[in-house]
């Protein structure tokens, strides 16, 4: 019968993949396709989902050790080689690090998380490495500077706020009201002091991704249906997907003005890419664009690792104590101003 | 066993209809005709075999719910009586002595309603006339006594209510409200204009739609339960099942101020037999342990008329309810005016 | 041909479902030979306002008068009753009262397991093989149901931790670690942290769904008690789950008071 059929395919394509994909991972990295495209002339086939679409499930981490943009002194240089990659992995490993400096045990905290729990541990996270010096590729390796209307665009609307920063919660940022966490936002970019994970469940004709920060899901469409009207417009815009190949690609339009991608407008315009170079590694790959922010698109590659779930709860606006606390220590600021000018 | 009842009803209450020529005038009921004849008249079927009641009906009628002092204990005029009856009845509507009134342009009257239109004017509607005393069956033709309780709590509820009858809307009755009226009921009762319903009838449904206030009842007849008790409704819950031709509502989950204001656990059985083309025996029983000794029941004959339902848009246009609310205000002010000086 | 001998003699032992189904329905299998329970999902009652029916009522805002006033509905709790143990009866009249204040699906707070599934919200299933993801329209919320050798709780969770198999054509849902903060309902029903839900999702027809839910708390109710609804397939052309990202609704309630006076 067809299920019995279908379950000796996926084994015998199983058993094809484990013989050409053998590999012994140190610390649960894996290397660049980019590097092994060049040395092998074998292409890897991913497995297949019961209907036959390429299989992208599982839980995936892109922990990386990459920065986003290219450090002003590389220039040109798009990969690091193979020592002076090893030489940076040891040096982050030993706790040297740049802006979010919560390793582990490292630093001293206050009343911050019990970082034992629930994969905030960097240290104990698998990375995606490549020998990528940016995540953004190309030969300048950072995101184009943006165009006089943006910059304009962008100022203005800081100007608005400006000295009114506290005033109330639609003063404050989206993350911090739990409506759109940063690293929830799409594209889908590394994440500061924990593991991001993302779950890739498929059906027929729908394949979601299912973000564990702020429990952040997308159920993509793979049908070629027109997206939503364009008056209606989403924080995360609306999605769209199709197969090319063994590629998802996923099509995204309908932002909001207030979305603000890296200060991008209602215009924004996302393609992102999904295929799995292997069984553990899925290469991620987007584009950017909005003719209203950047003078041409901008396109950056993220190798996501197959981790070890859980996918926790990430309740965020049920457990947000920290927006009343900044919006009470204003309020109790203001007083204090009222007092002292009293006198 | 049907037949049998249909017969006897006839004898004892003959539907006849008098009255002058007039355009919108009454026909002598068939029903008399064919009980003389000796034959009996069966309803046609609706497509799924129902007894078809469908069409647009009347209930209007002179006949009081509760039998005046003066005829106690008859509940039947003879003919002859029936006669006179119809007479004074219609040279009163004529006159318009009561409702329907000729108004003079220019006076307090006339900013009333325009009963020429709309099917306003009763002694244009058709009536079906019987000659019954009452609405009410039976020997003494009234509702009957109040129990204790009822009584009690009637003359909490009223010593609450003293010096509060205009404070709000929740004072108020509920008709003046536009929120129910008790001519829908159940029970069917007439009303003193626009008293015209529509049925209509689907697999399984029969919908009875009041012109006064556009509520439709849909009372499913495939014998299921009433909804759970703790559902309360301003016109309770009906579900219905057919006695051969004759269509029976069981209404129960009344509201504590519906279909009778006081009333809080009303039961009410209907019964709707087509007896002719033009007419239909309405009969029903009403119980309420907590509030009447006894159960009472009453019967009235609907008739068919031509025409259409109108829109009854109470609420949409309930300037009674305001100016009442608002006239109250008025006179509280002037009161205090009058207090400070 | 066995797996479709045995499949039969499950479905004939199988118990009628809800929903005043008349005779069992075969719905299509997926690739890997399960039922397709794969859709996007509505219920169409008024559950969420309170699972044991209401009658129509005002709504607690005046000004929005008939627009937000309480619709009626008939129950979905099969023989009426929720049975409360006393003192718990007390606390759920309690919560009634003050719903408004309590209720936090108000605050826009994860509604938990059963009442996700008839938030008057689309919900989609997105059916795989060692995993079936639930996502609801309201608040995003979302959950993955294991359908391989069922796994432990890491901890307690607004949404619970749900652990699925197949009972011949009905998908089997354990959940349990669900939070103690969330309701059944706008009428104040209510639990401990002691919750554990059985849920069963059976197709009816093409485009429904029989749903029932097993619920038992004995921190709260004498005994286990069940609620039962028929779920329907939106079918409309091209149809989405669109964002209800409402922590944005819910902040004026929240944090409304802690906005800046203006200065004289």
């Amino acid at each position: 019968m067809t299920c019995r059929a279908v379950a000796s395919t996926t084994a015998l394509a199983a058993a094809v993949i484990f013989l050409l994909t053998a590999q012994t991972p140190a610390a649960g990295q894996a290397a660049s396709p980019a590097a092994k495209a060049t040395g092998t002339a074998k292409v890897w086939t991913p497995p297949r989902a019961p209907d036959g679409s390429p299989d992208l499930e599982g839980v995936w981490g892109n922990a990386t050790l990459t920065p986003m943009e290219r450090p002003k002194g590389l220039g040109a240089k798009e990969f690091y080689t193979e020592q002076e990659f090893a030489e940076m992995a040891k040096r982050v490993r030993q706790g040297v690090v740049g802006e979010e400096a919560d390793l582990g045990a490292a630093a001293e905290q206050t009343l911050r998380y019990d970082l034992s729990l629930y994969g905030f541990d960097l240290t104990k996270a698998t990375f995606a490495s490549n020998k990528r010096t940016s995540l953004i590729v190309g030969p300048e390796g950072v995101v184009p500077p943006m165009l006089p209307e943006a910059r304009k665009r962008n100022a203005e609307r800081a100007a608005k706020s400006k000295g009114h920063e506290f005033d109330s919660y639609e003063n404050r940022p989206l993350s911090e009201r739990c409506i759109l966490m940063a690293q929830e936002r799409i594209p889908m970019l590394p994440g500061a002091n924990d593991n991001n994970l993302l779950q890739i469940v498929q059906g027929p004709g729908y394949v979601s991704l299912f973000h564990e920060i702020d429990h952040s899901t997308r159920v993509i469409p793979t049908d070629g249906r027109p997206h939503i009207p364009r008056n209606i417009r989403q924080w995360q815009g609306d999605s769209v997907g199709y197969w090319e190949g063994n590629t998802l690609v996923v099509d995204t339009t309908n932002f909001t003005a207030l979305t603000a991608f890296r200060g991008s407008g209602e215009k924004l315009h996302l393609v992102e890419r999904f295929s799995r170079s292997d069984d553990n590694t899925l290469l991620y790959r987007f584009t950017v664009e909005d003719p209203e922010t950047w003078d041409k698109p901008w396109t950056a590659e993220v190798p996501m690792t197959k981790t070890e779930g859980p996918v926790y709860e990430w309740a965020c606006h049920e457990g947000n104590s920290m927006i009343e606390t900044i919006l009470r220590g204003a309020r109790v600021a203001d007083e204090e101003a009222a007092k002292k000018a009293a006198k | 066993m049907s037949y049998r009842y249909f017969v006897f009803a006839a004898a004892f209450g003959a539907f006849v209809a008098f009255g002058p020529a007039r355009a919108a005038g009454q026909a002598i009921s068939p029903a008399v005709k064919a009980v003389t004849a000796g034959k009996a008249w069966t309803p046609p079927r609706t497509s799924d075999g129902q007894p078809d009641l469908q069409g647009v009906w009347t209930n209007n009628t002179v006949t009081p719910l509760q039998r005046p002092k003066e005829l106690a204990g008859k509940e039947f005029y003879s003919e002859e009586e029936l006669a006179a009856v119809v007479k004074k009845e219609r040279q009163r509507l004529d006159l318009n002595l009561d409702e329907g009134r000729p108004t003079e342009p220019g006076t307090a009257d006339d900013v009333h309603y325009d009963f020429s239109q709309f099917g306003l004017d009763r002694g244009q509607a058709k009536m079906a006339w019987n000659r019954r005393t009452s609405i009410i069956v039976g020997p003494e033709g009234t509702m009957p006594p109040l129990t204790p309780e009822a009584r009690k709590r009637i003359a909490e509820r009223r010593a609450q209510a003293k010096g509060h009858e205009f404070d709000g809307p929740e004072n108020r009755p509920i008709g003046a409200r536009c929120i129910a009226r008790t001519n829908v009921g159940p029970p069917l009762l007439p009303t003193a204009y626009n008293s015209n319903l529509q049925i209509v009838q689907g697999a399984g449904y029969v919908a009875i739609e009041t012109e006064m206030i556009h509520d439709t009842r849909i009372i499913p007849t495939d014998g299921r339960p009433h909804i759970s008790s703790n559902i309360r409704q301003w016109y309770g819950d009906s579900v219905g099942h057919w006695e051969g031709d004759t269509l029976v509502i069981d209404t129960t989950n009344f509201t504590d101020l519906s279909p009778f204001e006081d009333a809080q656990n009303v039961h009410v059985i209907e019964r709707l037999t087509a007896v002719d083309p033009d007419t239909i025996l309405y009969q029903f029983t009403v119980e309420d342990p907590a509030m009447w000794t006894k159960p009472w029941s009453g019967e009235l004959p609907i008739t068919r008329i031509q025409g259409q339902i109108y829109e009854y848009a109470c609420h949409e246009a309930n300037y009674g309810l305001v100016n009442t609310l608002r006239g109250a205000r008025v006179a509280e002010e002037q009161a205090a005016k009058k207090a400070a000086k | 041909m066995i797996a479709g001998v045995a499949l039969a003699g499950v479905l004939c032992t199988f118990p009628a479902p809800a929903a005043g189904q008349a005779q069992a329905y075969r719905v299509p299998r997926t690739a890997d030979g399960k039922p397709d329970l794969n859709g996007i999902w509505q219920a169409n009652n008024t559950a969420d306002w309170d699972l044991q029916g209401q009658a129509a009522a005002k709504g607690p805002v005046a000004m929005l008068g008939a627009v937000f006033a309480i619709p009626p509905g008939l129950g979905v709790v099969e023989g009426d009753e929720i049975p409360y143990l006393p003192a718990a009866a007390a606390k759920k009249k309690e919560n009634q009262a003050n719903w408004v204040k309590l209720d936090p699906e108000v605050k826009c707070y994860l509604p938990g397991i059963p009442r996700a599934t008839y938030l008057p919200y689309p919900f989609q299933i997105v059916q795989s093989q060692k995993n079936i993801l639930m996502t609801y329209e309201y608040a995003g919320a979302v959950r993955v149901i294991n359908m391989e050798a069922p796994t432990k709780a890491p901890a307690d969770s607004w949404m619970g931790w749900s652990n699925g198999h197949w009972e011949g054509e009905t998908l089997v849902v354990d959940v349990t670690s669900l939070g103690e903060d969330t309701w059944f309902d706008h009428a104040g029903n209510y639990h401990s942290d002691a919750l554990h839900v059985v849920e069963r999702y059976t197709a009816r027809s093409a485009d429904t769904l029989a749903y029932e839910a097993t619920i038992e708390d004995p921190k709260v109710f004498s005994r286990p008690w069940k609620i039962s609804m028929p779920l329907y397939r939106r079918v409309e052309k091209n149809v989405r789950l669109l964002e209800y990202k409402c922590p944005e609704f819910a902040e004026e309630l929240l944090y409304g008071p802690l906005r800046k006076k203006p200065s004289n």
